[in-house]
């Protein structure tokens, strides 16, 4: 896989991507286990699936859980989203819970 | 011959819009079409995805000035994309993002100077009866149905808009839309209603609540938010504190009581529901938490021939049936009692079952399937459709890559269940019930 920049550094735990991976789940009724999710696979279109209500959804609650906002101005916004890794990255490097 | 202006802004310094540097004035955006218009290769229909809202108005007042159709697919998968090539070859496509990945000719939105604002000041005057766009409903076999828009009819449409919303020839106020304008609902009630009634819109498309709050207090008041039960609903939960707001608009799927009055209380201003089809524009607005009934637009009429509801008069060229269960009551009012069998509507996209059908069960491998949609949940939350089909030797990953081709993924089934055999009766139909009592079981295996 390319390797992208992003502008802030901060990556995250297995931990955290665990959580985040049970979070989609139960957010968005999946069908699949945890570890069935590989951290580097798309989210969207031909990876897990994902559109854009499911966005809006798991912004949500990941807003609540991990008090932040979601933005989609910042340029990085499509990366957020490209796969479990770095929405994980993105929750670490912005949480204030 | 009758004439109808562009826009119904007069003066140079109108403002017809707000990009992130600020307002564009009417002499500019004239200026920025003629310049695109001028850029054109020769096609006579223009696929229009521009992100941009303002980009997008700058590419549609340039394909009605010098006479081109702009089409407006449901959807862009590469299914869509081959279809819209058949139903016009000489289609190019207009982009402002290197992201879009389509099969057609292409044209990058050009950079745009300020020394183009040259020439004299003349507001267009375009033809009632020019067909400036076209539209397209799923159809019940898999093709795209083309429903053909004319300038007077679209401009009838969101004057009889503007004055149920009390937008008409009001003060200028400023349009932010979440939806986009490639859909009949954003193309009406954002471009073209700021266009026919002298009001500004905003260039952004905020997804999230933050960026909507951004949206709304990056431009001046009035404003009026357009948007849909998906994003409101994402509002109000952020609990953000949102910038002052005069009108909500929604659209695309019924609010449920409990949203339309948090919301009116979030915002301190009425909220407006829509409710129109992508063949008929809009026909009908409510106040939910006032009235549950749905007032017709000035000059529109609704007959029942056959059991179903046609719609016409006002801005509709030829009476149209209407996807909807309909129950007409006095005054020029009626109550909406959900969608007929065959219609899905999700998010605002509409799909008609029997050719979500047809779709599945002509994928090479598939014996046997057939889609689901379950009951309105009733809580604002986007239902999905499920699947279940018969295709040993297939997987789900397969077999969804086959729909891809074709639908927009809001349509994708969720779950998508693999089966030995669909329960059918004897005579070989498939009964809703039967279907619903194989993915309840289904359900309970997974949740227990």
């Amino acid at each position: 896989m390319q390797n992208i920049q992003k502008p802030v550094v901060s990556s995250s735990s297995a931990e955290l991507q665990r959580e985040v991976a049970e979070l989609l789940i139960e957010c968005l009724n999946l069908e699949i286990a945890v570890d069935q999710i590989d951290p580097d696979a798309p989210l969207y279109g031909e990876g897990l699936g994902l559109d854009s209500i499911d966005v809006l959804e798991v912004a949500l609650v990941v807003s609540k859980r991990y008090g932040m906002q979601l933005r989609a101005d910042s340029a990085d916004n499509q990366h957020t989203f490209s796969s479990l890794r770095s929405l994980s990255d993105h929750i670490a490097a912005q949480r204030t819970r | 011959m009758s004439f109808l202006p562009l826009v119904s802004h007069v003066s140079p310094d109108g403002i017809v819009a707000w990009r992130a540097d600020g307002p564009v004035t009417l002499r500019r955006f004239l200026a920025e079409a003629r310049r695109l218009a001028g850029l054109f290769p020769a096609g006579g229909h223009l696929l229009n995805l521009c992100g941009d809202r303002y980009r997008f108005s700058v590419g549609l007042a340039a394909a009605i000035l010098t006479g081109k159709v702009s089409l407006l697919p449901s959807t862009h998968t590469p299914g869509v994309v081959r279809q819209i090539r058949e139903f016009a070859p000489d289609v190019f496509c207009l982009t402002d993002s290197d992201a879009v990945a389509v099969d057609l000719p292409r044209l990058p939105y050009p950079a745009m100077n300020p020394a183009d604002e040259t020439g004299a000041f003349e507001i267009p005057q375009i033809e009632a009866r020019q067909r400036v766009a076209v539209v397209f409903t799923s159809g019940s076999t898999g093709t795209p149905l083309p429903h053909d828009k004319t300038w007077g009819g679209l401009v009838g449409s969101v004057q009889a808009e503007a004055a149920c919303l009390g937008l008409l020839r009001n003060a200028p106020c400023t349009i932010v839309g979440t939806v986009p304008p490639q859909h009949m609902y954003g193309f009406e009630s954002t471009v073209l209603m700021g266009w026919g009634n002298g009001h500004a819109f905003s260039h952004a498309r905020p997804f999230y609540p933050a960026d909507i709050c951004q949206a709304l207090a990056s431009v001046p008041v009035p404003r009026v938010l357009v948007s849909s039960p998906a994003h409101l609903r994402a509002l109000l939960d952020a609990g953000l504190a949102l910038p002052q707001v005069s009108l909500v608009v929604s659209a695309t799927a019924p609010l449920s009581d409990r949203l339309a009055q948090n919301i009116e209380a979030l915002c301190s201003a009425p909220l407006m529901e829509i409710y129109g089809s992508t063949e008929t524009g809009l026909i009908a607005t409510r106040r939910p938490t006032q009235t549950a009934e749905w007032q017709l637009l000035p000059g529109i009429k609704l007959t029942t021939k056959d059991d179903r509801v046609y719609a016409g008069g006002g801005h509709i060229e030829t009476p149209t049936a209407l996807s909807d269960v309909i129950e007409p009551v006095a005054g020029g009012k009626f109550l909406l009692h959900g969608r007929i069998a065959d219609l899905v509507n999700i998010a605002g996209k509409r799909h008609s079952l029997a050719s979500l059908n047809h779709l599945l069960n002509t994928i090479p491998g598939v014996v046997d399937g057939a889609f689901y949609m379950p009951d309105d949940n009733g809580h604002d939350r986007i239902a999905r459709l499920a699947a279940c089909v018969v295709a040993p030797g297939l997987d789900a990953p397969l077999v969804l890559k086959a729909l891809r081709e074709h639908i927009d993924p809001v349509f994708l089934p969720r779950p998508l269940l693999f089966v030995d055999a669909l329960p059918r009766n004897s005579t070989g139909k498939l009964p809703r019930a039967a279907l619903q009592a194989l993915l309840r079981q289904h359900n309970k295996r997974k949740s227990g």
